[in-house]
């Protein structure tokens, strides 16, 4: 393994790592405000209930984050100094915001868990606003960083060297609002969808219905509406893709050839050697219509660009079109639910609308591991497209295979640590009533 | 001591709010570490007693303080991105190191309070815990020690023409840095005694705190002045400043005064006054650091002004810093206030 390699795969391993914990604390504050606003709205316990439950669960999942968050910090100078020296005095002030974000949402999230029997009932409502929102704010500041380096802006260079930065420009790049929409909507999907998913297994086994049931529907109602909205933002980015990273483009849809109505390919194995993409079903014209909405558009195949500028081409392919994949079962069965929803059905007695969540309750994480996978593979060899390549960012320290493996073992304590304070919350939370089956008789008539 | 005033602009603003977010850690994060130092020399009849107070004082996985960390990382890649890259590159090993001891001690706590099963797994988490604890601390004051001798500075330009050794171990592992670690690994104990002495309802508790407290405090005089030994050859930069300048003198005699507050108040058991005294003679230490080093970031040749991110980039980061202070200082005594008062009850 080169130390190029090694530092791409502990990068790699790191965000893999921190992008799961980023994500549930974007989402669950915001199912954590929905319940308890369901609970000051009807006064059913079970709201109250969930809400505090969910509140434990975000506050063990935010410190996790944050700490694999202050790794991250580190590891950007440990592993990619001369990226750091080049682009520090542009992506620095949205990493600064978003250290502000951060800030905000673990002082309000301490104030949230703290208050509940200190603050007005409106306070703390607020309070758990605060959380949701600086949650999300700090998804966004981040995702302008990564957007910068995929579209970037706001820099004069001279020869290899920036020598004037617009900040504002570099933070509003081009990729800026449909990454950070993207990746919003995954956060809301993901834990969303694998809450409910959660929920619908308890419901499955009969356990507590009347808090399963309002935990699966609030739940859903933050993932399924962001699970239906993905594939419109998917499109927003993949035409953004089109115009500023063909490359990346020609990359994940396997287009080796430059051609007027382009097919869009399902599936497949991208081939180097005969610059073909085998095995792939194709829809003819589809991906000019996708990527520019025109049935005859030029679409860049990958050999009207030099080798030296292609990313690995397999491990991009795969990875997007499994993700689109999965994200499409996650719409299909939001979409279900919400035709049960909308037909005044309930959602909790239909056995294989429940059984379709379960199954769909991982793809959520799973996905937005692939997308990351594209965004960032398929951007390479490129740090900074067309300005930094990988390789010259990466620190000139040898045996960078040293750091990767003691940082593997360090997340695999990490991610002990999760199961075991998890499972500490359940056993903790087991005894006490979950406020369900007693009431039964009481909800049926309401 | 005019010099620096004559050239103080947004860079050198920007420096000193890097110290003061590092002065904070010190005085809060440091606390914590110091609280699994006093954890690993745990003896006594009160031994459960005291790791109870103790385990109570710091929160499992991340403790929050550490956002000050995070807060002095950001700010200086993104105000000084020449010196953080070569702070990242020529202090890989005791950097990657101090992230595993953050880590490892937050996640070795979480398995001590629930994630083990038997006595003898829970004895294992809290030694991990301890050490790590300690460990932290030392590789925080080794690496400021390394920036402070202009070895780090040196390094970085000889990179690839000197064996690896030369730029990525030598200049952190030798006797000025690490006379620096213990320094730090004393007044971070110290910190945690005073501050646990002060906080315990149990006066049997708050006695076995005074006495550690004190100790440590010897132990901070023994360290700080062997740390200035080995400073006359490794570090004459510090030395000089430390010892020569013009603002030496007072400087001494203040850090000297809160030393000697501190033991004093202990003795007579005044806490409160003994926890100002010894936040106040932490934090002199630390900035009698900054100064000696001014204008270096990281010396001999980076300094504050050749290494400052275009002026564009401080103006909107100020106005970031003024906005989060107005918007976050507030929450922040709101939750003390918050979290207090469910203690108290």
């Amino acid at each position: 393994m080169t130390d190029l390699l090694a530092a791409r795969s502990q990068m790699a391993m790191s965000l893999g790592f921190h992008i799961v914990f980023a994500e549930i604390g974007v989402a669950m504050p915001l199912m954590m405000v929905l319940a308890e606003w369901r609970w000051l709205r009807t006064g059913e316990r079970e709201y109250l209930e969930l809400a505090r439950r969910w509140a434990k669960g975000v506050a063990i999942l935010f410190a996790v984050g944050a700490a694999s968050g202050t790794v991250l910090s580190f590891e950007l100078g440990l592993l990619w100094p001369r990226f750091m020296k080049f682009a520090g005095p542009i992506v620095g002030v949205p990493f600064s915001l978003e250290g502000f974000a951060f800030f905000t949402e673990a002082i309000f999230l301490g104030i949230y868990l703290y208050g509940w029997d200190r603050l007005s009932r409106r306070a703390h409502l607020l309070a758990g606003i605060a959380v949701a929102v600086s949650g999300a704010a700090s998804a966004v500041f981040v995702l302008m960083v990564n957007a910068w380096m995929n579209t970037p802006t706001g820099v004069t260079m001279a020869g290899e060297t920036i020598v004037a930065v617009d900040p504002v420009a570099g933070m509003l790049s081009p990729a800026a609002f449909p990454q950070a929409l993207h990746m919003v909507l995954a956060a809301y999907a993901s834990t969303g969808l694998a809450v409910a998913g959660v929920h619908a297994w308890m419901l499955r086994r009969r356990a507590a219905r009347g808090f399963h049931r309002r935990a699966l529907i609030v739940a859903l109602w933050v993932g399924a509406p962001a699970a239906l909205l993905q594939p419109l933002s998917g499109d927003i980015s993949a035409r953004l893709v089109a115009d500023t990273q063909p490359v990346k483009l020609a990359a994940l849809e396997g287009q080796f050839a430059t051609e007027r109505g382009a097919p869009l390919r399902i599936g497949g194995w991208p081939d180097a050697q005969r610059a073909t993409t085998r095995f792939a079903l194709e829809i003819p014209r589809g991906l000019s219509l996708l990527a520019y909405h025109e049935w005859n558009a030029e679409v860049k195949g990958l050999t009207a660009f030099p080798r030296s500028d292609w990313p690995p081409l397999a491990p991009v392919h795969v990875s997007f079109q499994l993700m689109v994949a999965l994200g499409t079962a996650m719409a299909l069965v939001s979409l279900w639910a919400a035709w049960v929803g909308w037909r005044k059905r309930e959602i909790a007695e239909q056995p294989w609308l429940l059984r379709a969540l379960v199954v769909v309750a991982p793809f959520g994480f799973i996905a937005t591991e692939l997308g990351w996978m594209v965004t960032e593979i398929g951007r390479q060899p490129w740090v900074v497209q067309g300005l930094l390549r990988t390789s010259d960012a990466v620190t000139p320290m040898p045996g960078l295979i040293v750091p990767f493996i003691v940082f593997t073992l360090l997340y695999l304590v990490l991610g002990a640590v999760v199961v075991a304070s998890i499972a500490a919350m359940v056993r903790d939370t087991a005894d006490e009533p979950a406020g369900g089956d007693a009431r039964e008789p009481l909800e049926a008539g309401a | 001591m005019t010099g620096m005033f004559a050239t103080f602009g947004l860079p050198e603003f920007f420096a000193g709010i890097i110290v003061v977010a590092l002065n904070v850690y010190v005085l809060t994060g440091g606390a914590d570490f110091g609280g699994g130092v006093w954890d690993l020399l745990i003896t006594g009849p009160r031994r459960e007693r005291q790791r109870d107070l103790i385990a109570h004082a710091i929160g499992p996985i991340w403790e929050a303080n550490h956002v000050w960390l995070v807060l002095v990382v950001v700010l200086t890649f993104t105000a000084f991105p020449a010196a953080f890259a070569t702070l990242g590159t020529v202090l890989h090993v005791p950097l990657a190191l101090l992230l595993v001891g953050i880590v490892l001690r937050g996640s070795a706590f979480v398995f001590r309070s629930y994630g083990s099963r038997t006595r003898e797994q829970r004895r294992n988490w809290g030694r991990i815990f301890a050490v790590a604890s300690t460990l932290t601390p030392l590789l925080l004051g080794v690496v400021i020690g390394a920036v402070s001798t202009g070895a780090v500075g040196v390094a970085q330009t000889q990179i690839g023409t000197v064996p690896f050794r030369n730029v990525y171990v030598a200049p952190w592992w030798s006797p000025f840095p690490i006379a620096v670690g213990v320094l730090a690994l004393a007044l971070f104990a110290m910190l945690a005694a005073v501050y646990l002495a002060y906080e315990t309802r149990d006066d049997a508790l708050r006695e076995d705190f005074r006495r550690r407290a004190l100790a440590a405090a010897a132990a901070v005089f023994v360290a700080a002045f062997g740390a200035l030994a080995f400073a006359h050859r490794e570090a004459p930069m510090m030395r000089a400043g430390l010892v020569g300048s013009a603002w030496a003198l007072p400087f001494q005699i203040a850090t000297g005064v809160a030393a000697l507050t501190a033991i004093g108040a202990l003795w007579r058991r005044r806490y409160g006054v003994a926890r100002l005294a010894a936040a106040a003679q932490v934090s002199l230490i630390l900035w009698g650091w900054a100064l000696a080093q001014f204008p270096y970031v990281v010396p001999p040749s980076l300094t504050i002004r050749n290494t400052v991110a275009p002026r564009i980039t401080l103006v909107i980061v100020a106005w970031a810093l003024a906005a989060g202070a107005v918007l976050l200082i507030p929450s922040l005594i709101y939750l003390r206030r918050t979290f207090a008062t469910r203690q108290a009850r």
